[in-house]
């Protein structure tokens, strides 16, 4: 079984469906990536895995060692509990906080103390809080940020917010993570530092990466696997090569009449 | 022991010094009572503002209702020391009404706080009613006419006392993980609930948390003023709190302590030009709002502007 496994999904909005009878599979460790064309559903999917909308019909299904659980219809942060995190497309980091705060309140889902601790204030409150600043230096590092840690989110620059998007996720310690193009916005230099940061943090942690992403330089270069979305449909899946020679993913990218031509 | 930093020294000395300096005021008389009656106030006020500054600037849930919240502290405090009247009973109902207060948030909290903004504004003015009206015809509570004679216990002691606990467990809170938990939610919802946040039971929890203090603010408003109708808790006592909190600032602790003096001595002062005094009170109201439209204090805190306070530490 593979660790997640989509069957058959479909997501309505009344009668338009923006996904339609999609199934893919990812293994553990593996780095797939999930491009289609504008409007073609990748996001809509993105937000079917994380809770954010409920399927209309189909399964989403993860293997916690050997036990299957049911994604479809959970809370975003039940399904984000099963050890599955995202970025967003169009940042969503908490703006008026500090670099250091984003990071923390994501792991807060693993904290050790209760509510009457957080009231009170006993000495376990304070090791704890020592251990959540400590974890959470240490994701600042990986992603240079250290040095901004008590900057407010929205005065970083834009390449920096989506580090700090992507730090802010594996605070949640997950097995899976989902980028939602990670690389929007950047210049080709950003973009390769970039590659090599999810590479490295996909060694260091132990994730598995599922990723959508328009800028094909980063999508041929880190993805072993590649699933291809139009019209909220699965049009294509395949090694990046395969990819590149589809007939089906050019139509959908560049237009018919080009491949006629 | 990190209690024991030297800041917590420090508050805790100027603490004491300010409670000493009110008392020996008042006991040589320089206080006189009907300013004793303005420090009250100020108190009652504080813990009120703080309580809804709680729910309203740092969760993000737009709530009218808190006077709602005050008036079963007050109502359930003055049953019990009408029945008990010694300091045990005071304190027995100052906490069974502030337990009141904050099982009606629970209960009002689940089905309304899946609302946002205005509607939810709308659903906790409703509910507020709600109480208000059933205040007006319960028995126990005296209908209309209201409760009279409570026994007072609530002297400067007691008010300084409970103010400084809201003060301190809120500002607790604000700094743990539970309470960054519910700051995320102000921010941005989705992003906290992909982050793992429960959104519902952390707004849930800040709103019975400033049920409760509401609750504690109007079990020592029963037990100092004596008197309770149902009418002192409407509409415009929920206005008057939430005018306390946006002056002060939405997400500041110590913006409502500063703004909820401010207007009691505001009030206090303008008692003696009768015709003019809501004229006066309003305008002063209006140009703060249009000169510092984020409050007097923003999102920071007094404790932001002195040096012993780590930068490391800053939450807003």
């Amino acid at each position: 079984m593979s660790l997640l496994s989509v069957e058959k999904l479909t997501k309505s909005f009344g009668g338009l469906t923006a996904v339609s009878n999609v199934s893919l599979h990812i293994e553990k460790g593996e780095l797939v990536g999930l491009i289609g064309p504008n409007g073609a559903g990748k996001t809509t999917l993105f937000n079917l895995l994380t809770g954010v909308y409920v399927p209309t019909s189909g399964n989403i299904k993860l293997d916690q060692g050997g036990k299957i659980k049911e994604l479809g219809g959970l809370k975003p942060y039940n399904v984000t509990k099963t050890g599955l995190a995202r970025t967003f497309q169009n940042i969503r980091l908490f703006k008026d906080l500090t670099v250091l705060d984003n990071v923390r309140i994501a792991m807060h889902m693993n904290v050790q103390y209760n509510m009457t601790a957080a009231l009170f204030h006993p000495n376990k409150f304070f090791n704890e809080e020592d251990r959540i600043r400590e974890e959470a230096e240490k994701l600042l590092q990986i992603f240079h940020l250290t040095g901004k840690k008590n900057e407010f989110a929205k005065n970083l620059p834009y390449g920096e917010q989506r580090h700090l998007e992507i730090a802010r996720a594996l605070a949640t310690k997950p097995s899976i993570l989902l980028l939602d193009e990670p690389a929007a916005g950047m210049n080709p230099n950003e973009t390769a530092a970039l590659t090599e940061i999810i590479g490295w943090i996909r060694k260091e942690f132990d994730l598995t990466v599922l990723l959508i992403e328009h800028d094909m330089s980063l999508v041929m270069k880190i993805c072993e696997r590649i699933y291809v979305l139009d019209y909220g449909m699965m049009i294509a899946s395949g090694k990046p090569e395969e990819i590149r020679a589809n007939k089906k993913v050019i139509e959908a990218y560049l237009g018919e009449d080009v491949s006629n031509a | 022991m990190r209690v024991l930093t030297k800041k917590n020294i420090m508050i805790l000395g100027s603490i004491l010094l300010a409670f000493a300096i009110v008392q020996l005021l008042m006991s040589i008389g320089i206080l006189n009572s009907f300013y004793q009656i303005t420090i009250a106030t100020i108190c009652i006020n504080i813990i009120l503002a703080v309580s809804l500054n709680l729910v309203t600037g740092f969760t993000g849930q737009f709530s009218l209702g808190h006077a709602g919240f005050m008036s079963i502290g007050a109502y359930v405090c003055a049953i019990i020391m009408m029945r008990i009247p010694s300091t045990y009973g005071f304190l027995l109902g100052v906490i069974a009404g502030a337990f009141a207060a904050a099982f009606v948030g629970v209960l009002i909290g689940i089905p309304t706080l899946r609302l946002k903004g205005d509607y939810l504004a709308i659903a906790t003015l409703g509910m507020a009613e709600i109480i208000r009206v059933i205040f007006l015809n319960m028995e126990i509570t005296n209908g209309a006419a209201g409760l009279n004679g409570i026994p007072r216990f609530a002297n400067w002691l007691w008010l300084c006392f409970f103010t400084v606990a809201t003060i301190i467990i809120i500002n607790n809170f604000i700094r743990s993980s539970h309470g960054r938990a519910c700051i995320s939610i102000r921010e941005d919802e989705i992003a906290a609930e992909s982050m793992g946040i429960n959104t519902t039971k952390h707004k849930v929890m800040a709103f019975a948390l400033g049920a409760f203090f509401a609750g504690v603010a109007g079990a020592l408003y029963a037990s100092y003023f004596y008197f309770l109708k149902p009418d002192l808790f409407g509409f415009l006592k929920s206005i008057d709190i939430l005018v306390i909190v946006v002056l002060g600032g939405m997400g500041s602790i110590t913006g409502s302590v500063i703004a909820a003096i401010l207007l009691a001595l505001l009030t206090t002062f303008l008692q003696s030009f009768t015709a003019v005094r809501m004229i006066v009170y309003a305008a002063i109201l209006v140009v703060i709002m249009i000169f510092r439209p984020q409050g007097l204090m923003g999102s920071k805190e007094i404790t932001d502007l002195f040096e012993f306070r780590k930068k490391d530490d800053r939450i807003e």
